[in-house]
């Protein structure tokens, strides 16, 4: 018996120490660093003539995760949003992620990006600190780093963000405020605990709702954007807070399920709902009452945009510096702002009066 | 825990069937004592937050549990024979997208044609398994873990980053979940009569009650003449089946379906079936037992938000209870058999 | 997975336990079958994957690669020793988890990081030892136990950070996931691979032990009248299970510089995937260290080779999918073709 597991044991462990040895040693014609090779130059790169943008570039959109109806929206060509932004100045652009909306998950799709030789990453980062190691070491191997939607503070070239955080804090509770005249106990129902953008849009909240003296926020909770959990999490502030008057859910799928849960007669405008959500999704609540206003931005329009910026920085005609201005195809012109920051634009507000005109898919 | 087969009920000796009556003695005592231990819980609750028993939260708990409790039942018959069901969250995500997107493409499309949709889908799926475990006689827990990464793959490139929208679904079918009388929705007194159904056909029939045997001993259960391929498949068939209606009921309750509906149940479903006293090698436990085992878990859940106690304890107690439910359950068995043992031995079987 | 017939006398234990030792003889050959399939398979990868994308064979995407299933192949050490021993354990990834939140509490209140190390380990044995007692002392089925403490740990991994995220570890951590072992372009989790590998080889291929792994998975019973110390082997398994997955959370942690509660959730499932594709038999008597490893190299190779020629990533849940029943059903072809045959011609009334 032993000598059969002797003899048997050499057969895969050479297979093992040859294919280590194997990946170890073996290379690609150029650079024999840890992370991929270096970033191809562009098929016909255009000689850095004045004025013009590289084409060709290799540029890897990677939202938070696959199969999200909002990333649908903001990178589909369908949708007029980054990959369409890509086809239309000429570059290889193509989407990836990893499909549960975690770093663990989206790091391999990035690491991926950068070893086919990526040029340009545009990423909406599922957690601020967890790629930027990846990140960072992209910049210095001279790859665009931009991010959208959710930032990686510290670890990208330019940020996209869709609309200014402060701005949305603010008109959040702005929007509740003039459902509720100023007053009442309110709540959040946010995404998952440890979301920046979340946690930087209520930490606006919090600051706008010191306006607001007769206004109180008793409890935020967290829904994790799963369908469940945001409505026994909005249940159970039904129950604990008698006196609820209105609900803030900055997040598409919290939103949902807050305003499936209140679309009933006991509950349906006498409790306030606002939040950020998407037209189509929202429509049906819109139209019965459910929720009065609710916002959002075009996320097609931040895809597109996220898509020109990432461009514009790659053919360096623009850099990080406040003040840089570019065009941005049919969005216009758009300046570098603090923190290497370019913003959208203000939030949109939908109400039953446009909700209709919004044909955007969901 | 040996269960004692015999042939048709009504030949029964003496002897069994007074083992059999301690044994049903037993069960009812454990799933009283679920029941037992969810009055406490809520009493304690109610007393601190005694809107914990308004009519509109016992709606929302009986609700949220209304598509666990379904699957519980699929699941407990894959379980009593000895077998697992991974699958489930899987087959319920596919089902719910693809019936509920029915109503977008073929507007005015009868309610009915939905749900048997989503039962023809799930019935497809348990049917894939139940071949696969009774045919390739393969452990259920790779095939079913296996489907759960194929399911789950199918559904992911079906929708890619589609949803189905609330406003194309017709009132009717999203009133389903919303009708109730004063506190009880309907949904779940129909769910319950299912359950209860359910359960009556494992107990009293043969073929359900062969599922324990299988459960208890398929070496045994063959020698007897049992057709053990048979029953898997149909417990495979019917928990897919489940778990397909299961599905477009989650349509009709949220309303918004994208491709991750449904992920991480097939783990939460085992926790309320464990936790209802069935055990996990098959052999013994019921139906209501799992029903009530899903419906503690989630008033926990609600007690823990309505008590303003962080959310993150929720696993935690979970998995605490989990623990000391299946600990109960052994013991209890432990005795079980002996008392059993000693009972044949007075009445002189072997 | 419990056996209701006990042999009762010495001559019937000897008789089995030399039927155990024969079965294991055949189980080896079926066993180098299997991994002989799937060394092919791991050629084929990657042929398929060099050949659809010329950037895969490169040493910087095989870092990638590596990095990004290291914990996973680590916690497969572990797990295939206890699946082997006729248990299963469900808690891997919640302890991943909660040793990843204890390192950033810890971390964030300002402990020694050598001081976190030790802690860490400790609570990753407490949190073994605990599975192990209940299964081998309380007599637990392992699958319904550590479905248990997967909420349990989970829930600890959850009180313990909350909502909170802790980022910014120091230095020479943090760049693990960036930076390979000095001399070398291998990332340092796959450098504690390959020694752990070696470590669990030795074990169950060459040691009293490892027989006694083997021969407890086939017919706990028959072990137990052996005189091999079951309940004691077990709970070591499950104890070094524990201590493994501590340190795959630390590595976890360090990787992605952030210590946040949802840290491998859902891996455990994944673990159990590797391991089966492994042709580590559920039932317990049968598997092999080697076969870990290339059942690692198979997973890893899959996944990376799609993400890199823009297949959508879900196809990786079917392809893997699809292995693990190829991975059940192959060894069992010739009697399932029989069977069906069977089936066909009536001849067999049931299976």
């Amino acid at each position: 018996m032993t000598l059969i597991s002797r003899r048997a044991l050499w057969a895969p462990a050479i297979l093992v120490t040859a294919t280590t040895l194997l990946a170890a040693c073996s290379s690609s014609s150029s650079s024999s660093s840890a992370a991929g090779s270096s970033p191809s130059s562009g098929t016909s790169s255009s000689a850095a003539a004045a004025g013009s943008l590289k084409t060709g570039l290799k540029v890897f959109v990677i939202p938070k995760n696959l199969g999200n109806p909002y990333f649908t929206l903001s990178d589909s060509v369908q949708t007029g949003g980054a990959l369409a932004a890509l086809q239309t100045l000429g570059e290889n652009g193509s989407e990836t992620s990893g499909t549960a909306a975690t770093a663990a998950s989206q790091l391999p799709a990035v690491q991926a990006a950068i070893t086919k030789g990526a040029n340009a990453l545009i990423v909406s980062a599922a957690d601020a600190s967890a790629l930027c190691p990846t990140l960072n070491a992209a910049m210095q191997r001279g790859i665009t780093v931009v991010t959208y939607d959710s930032d990686a503070p510290g670890c990208r070239s330019l940020f996209v963000n869709q609309a200014s955080s402060t701005a949305i804090g603010d008109t959040e509770v702005d929007m509740l405020a003039a459902e509720l005249h100023d007053k009442g106990d309110i709540a959040i129902v946010s995404a998952a605990a440890s979301a920046t953008n979340q946690n930087t849009w209520i930490g606006y909240m919090k600051q706008e709702l010191t306006k607001y003296p007769q206004m109180h926020l008793v409890s935020t909770v967290y829904g994790n954007d799963d369908p469940t959990t945001s409505t026994q999490v909005t249940q159970g502030l039904l129950q604990q807070y008698p006196n609820l008057a209105g609900i803030i859910s900055p997040t598409t799928a919290g939103i949902l399920a807050a305003a499936q849960v209140l679309d009933t007669p006991k509950y349906r405008g006498k409790i306030k709902l606002t939040g950020l959500g998407t037209p189509g999704a929202m429509k049906k609540y819109v139209e019965d009452g459910t929720v009065q206003q609710f916002e959002l931005w075009n996320p097609a329009n931040m895809g597109y945009l996220a898509a020109y910026a990432a461009v514009n920085y790659a053919s360096k005609k623009i850099t990080n510096t406040s003040g840089q201005s570019f065009t941005a195809g049919k969005l216009g012109n758009f300046t570098v702002g603090a923190d290497q920051t370019i913003l959208l634009g203000p939030p949109l507000v939908f109400t039953k009066s446009n909700i209709g005109s919004f044909n955007w898919g969901f | 825990m040996k269960a004692i087969i015999t042939g048709q009920p009504e030949q029964v000796p003496e002897r069994v069937s007074s083992s059999r009556r301690l044994t049903e003695r037993v069960f009812q005592i454990r799933e009283s004592g679920i029941v037992v231990v969810l009055a406490v819980f809520v009493a304690v609750t109610a007393s601190v937050q005694p809107r914990f028993i308004s009519a509109i939260n016992i709606q929302f708990i009986l609700l949220n549990t209304t598509v666990f409790a379904l699957l519980a039942l699929g699941e407990t018959m894959v379980v009593i024979s000895r077998n697992v069901d991974l699958s489930v969250g899987s087959v319920l995500g596919l089902s719910a997208y693809l019936s509920a997107s029915l109503f977008g493409h073929a507007h005015g499309i009868p309610i009915v044609v939905v749900f048997l949709a989503g039962l023809g889908i799930g019935l497809g799926c348990g049917v894939v398994n139940g071949l696969m475990v009774s045919i390739g006689r393969v452990p259920s827990l790779v095939v079913t873990l296996a489907t759960l990464y194929i399911f789950r793959g199918a559904d992911i490139l079906i929708v890619g980053g589609n949803e189905v929208i609330a406003s194309t679904l017709p009132p009717g079918f999203t009133g389903i979940p919303r009708a109730a009388a004063g506190g009880l929705p309907y949904l779940a007194i129909v769910i319950a009569a299912v359950i209860g159904a359910g359960a009556y056909y494992l107990r009293s029939f043969r073929s359900g009650r062969e599922l324990y045997a299988i459960g208890s001993s398929p070496e045994a259960a063959r020698l007897a003449g049992i057709p053990v391929g048979r029953r898997v498949f149909t417990a495979f068939a019917v928990s897919g089946a489940i778990a397909g209606i299961a599905g477009v009921l989650w349509a009709a309750q949220y309303q918004t379906v994208d491709s991750s509906a449904g992920t991480g149940y097939e783990l939460q479903v085992i926790a309320a079936v464990v936790v209802g006293g069935v055990a996990i090698f098959g052999g013994s436990g019921s139906a209501i037992g799992a029903a009530l085992g899903a419906l503690l878990l989630n008033t926990i859940s609600s007690a823990l938000y309505v008590l303003g106690i962080s959310q993150f304890w929720d696993q935690a107690i979970a998995g605490f209870l989990l623990l000391l439910a299946i600990t109960l359950d052994r013991a209890i068995s432990v005795r079980l058999a002996a008392a059993l043992r000693s009972r044949s031995a007075r009445n002189g079987n072997r | 997975m419990e056996t209701d017939d006990l042999p009762v006398t010495g001559t019937e234990a000897a008789r089995s336990a030399r039927r155990a030792r024969t079965d294991r003889a055949t189980a080896w050959r079926r066993a180098l079958r299997w991994e002989t399939g799937l060394a092919v398979l791991v050629v084929f990868v990657a042929v398929l994957g060099s050949a659809t994308s010329s950037e895969f064979l490169t040493s910087g995407n095989m870092f990638n690669l590596a990095v990004t299933t290291g914990e996973v192949a680590i916690m497969a050490l572990p797990m295939t020793l206890i699946v082997i021993s006729g248990e299963i354990d469900l808690s891997v990834a919640s302890t991943l988890g909660m040793s990843s939140a204890l390192l950033g509490v810890l971390w964030s209140d300002h402990w020694p990081m050598i001081a976190i190390f030790v802690v860490v380990a400790a609570v990753g044995a407490v949190a073994g030892l605990v599975n192990g007692l209940l299964v081998t002392r309380l007599g637990l089925p392992s699958l319904a136990v550590t479905i248990g403490t997967l909420a349990l740990y989970r829930g600890v991994a959850l009180i313990l950070l909350g909502a909170k995220a802790i980022s910014t570890f120091p230095a020479p951590y943090s760049t693990i996931g960036i930076i390979p072992v000095p001399h070398t372009d291998l990332p340092w989790s796959t450098l504690i691979f390959v020694v752990l590998a070696a470590v669990a080889g030795v074990v169950l291929h060459a040691t009293p032990t490892g027989r006694s792994i083997y021969a407890m998975g086939a017919s706990p019973e028959a072990a137990r009248y052996a005189g091999i110390r079951v309940k004691r082997i077990k709970t070591l398994l499950f104890v070094a299970s524990g201590v493994t997955c501590a340190l795959a959370g630390v590595l976890w942690t360090f990787r992605l510089d952030t210590a946040v509660q949802n840290n491998g959730l859902g891996m455990e499932l994944n673990v159990v995937a590797v391991v089966l594709l492994a042709g580590v038999s559920i039932f317990g008597g049968k598997g092999s260290i080697p076969g870990v490893v290339l059942g690692v190299l198979v997973f890893a190779g899959i996944q990376n080779a799609l993400l890199l020629t823009n297949f959508n990533q879900e196809a990786t849940g079917l392809v893997v999918g699809g292995l693990l029943l190829l991975s059940v059903f192959a060894p069992g072809a010739g009697s399932l073709a029989g069977r069906i045959r069977g089936k066909l011609h009536g001849r067999l009334s049931d299976p």
